[in-house]
């Protein structure tokens, strides 16, 4: 366990005018799981690959730069990996069948992710929490606007948390110590650590007191 | 009203609340920044990520409430299109990709944990070790029993064949749970704080969006 | 910045507040013994020693921690009582902004202070008072990628968003730059708040109007600058005491 490396750090909105930039943020989420659950349906490589193109039509009109595509690079491995155990099983249309279907999906997600600020997609969440807490018992368990703190909270916390993993793993090799264990633990110390603090600044602004009354 | 600062209330106060909610925001993070490095292994070429390793983390650390909503909320951060999962994907499509049962089977790895480590009591730290270990071993049997069954179905594979291939994670799976078993008694004893949470009356609202 | 209208001075109580918590083998470990403060004065140093309770008295002053004997007030409001109108009235800056900065990024940050705010009017007053500071190119950069000078800016540009009426500083200028600290110290005390400052920079203490020195829990000296500071540095003559205790033995 040596080599370490961290993928794309977050912050992968793309600003821009488009189309499908301007569409609105539920719209386009609903039409990413239409999508997603049709795949799951399709076997055929001809349809699969009319989705594809589909999808590689809306990334043309969004006017995405290339590097928008640094997003799909994991699940672009594992769909190869999984297209050649395919094509070795079951012959090549069905591998392409597989990969073209998985890889619409994957390639729609990344153009929503690109053309939608992340303040929309919360609030279109938050939007289907409100629904949800009008709900009799779901109710008393819901409180959509501390999720959307929540997730805006995660998405602060992950460049963080990356930086005290990393200096975790300056100060083992400073020391000359090798190994997870050397940086893992300083690292999860210091992530507790991090989140009581940051409930105290939650607290210190506030932050539940309004969630509550309002 | 002159009751130690420790005393257990039925009602979560304010600043525990708050504090609920940051230890769930920041492991929901935290997962995120594991799912993003990928540490190579040696011996192996393919790199593998610590997401696992911080959803029983979370589940251990965090008890079964928090724990469960900490996954739920990463799930659902990645869900909304971030790149928070494995390698830097997000979005639905990882939901409806080969992978998905899996994904959606974490919450329940953490809820185990969780309820393995609250199921022990406040026990030293081997007694501690033991909980967890005997939690995360349940934890990841569950998330292969609906992970494997997604994979077959999503790649008209047979279940056998998604078996096999579901074994190839297991030594790394093996790796990362024995990690769990040993970090997390250490950082329940840096913070014996976070063994004093309960199960909130109104359960933390993360939970809702798992 | 960020004072429109300037709050009146109040008072803040400690009235026999005292903390003690349970420590790790089942002991008491007292934080704070039971202390009575009013602080009236529009600029107050807190010094002392690392461990001997002035971030215990600020916690207490922002209702963070709540007392295990006696009250505090923050004017007139038990902040037991009214934790939510006493977190109303005080803003809290730490040394380190890494974990009080909550969003993504700075506008989204600020707007979290203005929720009272409609939503249009919200990001205009954000956009507006992270000109005012000079972050009007940084609205939209995420704030991890800020200096450490500006994070520290940016926190404090929230917390005073909120508009209140006291302002604890805990070591705000510690993790900062020469440059920064004095940027820093110079809109700290521009404003027309009531702030009250946790300081090792004697220096900066001393431009209070009044320094309260805290050792061991307990408040040992309390008035002008010259006579506290004279005290405290006498104080940390020497070995500190943990080292001390080892000499002795």
């Amino acid at each position: 366990m040596s080599r370490v490396r961290v993928a794309t750090p977050l912050g992968l909105h793309i600003p821009g005018t488009s189309v499908v930039h301007r569409a609105p943020a539920g719209l386009k989420l609903a039409l990413l799981a239409a999508l997603g659950t049709v795949v799951a349906f399709v076997r055929e490589p001809l349809p699969a690959l009319g989705l594809l193109g589909f999808v590689a039509a809306t990334w043309l009109l969004a006017r995405l730069p290339l590097r928008a595509l640094r997003q799909v690079r994991g699940v672009a491995v594992l769909l190869v990996a999984l297209g050649a155990f395919r094509w070795w099983a079951a012959g090549p249309g069905a591998a392409v069948g597989m990969v073209a279907g998985l890889s619409a999906v994957v390639l729609a997600a990344a153009v929503v992710t690109a053309t939608t600020p992340t303040d929309e997609i919360v609030a279109v969440l938050v939007r289907g929490l409100r629904a949800l807490a009008r709900v009799p018992l779901l109710g008393r368990v819901v409180v959509p606007e501390s999720f959307a703190l929540a997730v805006a909270l995660v998405l602060r916390t992950v460049p963080t948390l990356l930086d005290v993993a990393q200096g975790a793993r300056d100060a083992a090799r400073a020391r000359g110590v090798r190994g997870p264990r050397a940086w893992l633990l300083p690292t999860l110390l210091r992530t507790v650590g991090h989140a009581v603090r940051t409930g105290e600044a939650i607290h210190a602004r506030g932050l539940l007191d309004t969630a509550r009354t309002s | 009203m002159t009751a130690p600062a420790t005393t257990r209330t039925p009602r979560r106060t304010p600043a525990e609340r708050a504090r609920d909610l940051a230890l769930i925001a920041t492991f929901a993070a935290l997962t995120a920044a594991c799912a993003l490095t990928s540490v190579a292994f040696s011996a192996v070429p393919v790199p593998v990520t610590l997401q696992t390793f911080a959803v029983l983390l979370a589940g251990a650390v965090l008890g079964p409430w928090r724990g469960t909503a900490a996954i739920g909320l990463y799930l659902a951060v990645g869900a909304a299109g971030l790149p928070v999962f494995a390698g830097g994907t997000g979005g639905l499509a990882s939901f409806a990709g080969p992978s998905g049962g899996y994904l959606m089977a974490f919450p329940f790895a953490a809820l185990v944990v969780g309820l393995a480590v609250r199921a022990a009591g406040r026990r030293g730290p081997l007694g501690t070790g033991v909980a967890v270990a005997v939690g995360v071993t349940a934890a990841t049997a569950l998330t292969y029993a609906v992970g494997v069954p997604v994979l077959a179905a999503r790649t008209a594979m047979d279940a056998a064949a998604a078996w096999t291939f579901n074994w190839g994670f297991v030594p790394f799976d093996a790796v990362k749970a024995a990690l769990v078993v040993v970090a997390a008694p250490a950082v329940l004893r840096a913070f014996p704080m976070l063994r004093g949470a309960r199960a909130p009356r109104a359960l933390a609202p993360e939970i809702a969006a798992a | 910045m960020g004072g429109t209208a300037v709050p009146p001075t109040g008072v803040l109580e400690l009235d026999g507040a005292g903390v003690a918590v349970v420590d790790g083998e089942g002991g008491t470990r007292t934080l704070l013994h039971p202390t009575t403060l009013t602080l009236s004065e529009r600029r107050v140093a807190v010094v002392g020693a690392n461990g001997s309770g002035k971030s215990t008295l600020v916690r207490l002053l922002d209702g963070l921690l709540t007392p295990t004997t006696g009250a505090v007030r923050v004017h007139g409001l038990d902040t037991r009582r009214d934790g939510a109108r006493v977190r109303g009235l005080v803003g809290l800056l730490f040394a380190d902004p890494e974990a009080q900065l909550l969003m993504p990024t700075p506008l989204e940050d600020v707007a979290l202070s203005l929720r009272h705010l409609p939503r249009r009017e919200r990001t205009e007053r954000a956009t507006e008072l992270l000109v005012d500071v000079g972050l009007g190119g940084h609205l939209h950069q995420p704030v991890a990628t800020l200096s450490g000078g500006q994070k520290q800016l940016l926190a404090l540009t929230s917390v005073l968003a909120a508009e209140p009426a006291v302002l604890l500083a805990d070591e705000p200028t510690t993790l900062l730059d020469l440059r920064w600290k004095a940027h820093v110290e110079a809109l700290l005390d521009a404003l027309p708040q009531q702030v009250v400052t946790v300081t090792h920079d004697l220096e900066a203490a001393a431009r209070a109007e009044r320094v309260v020195v805290v050792d061991g829990g307990r408040i040992v000296a309390d008035g002008s600058p010259a006579a506290a500071l004279a005290t405290y540095r006498d104080l940390m003559a020497g070995l500190p005491p943990e080292l001390a205790a080892r000499d002795a033995r």
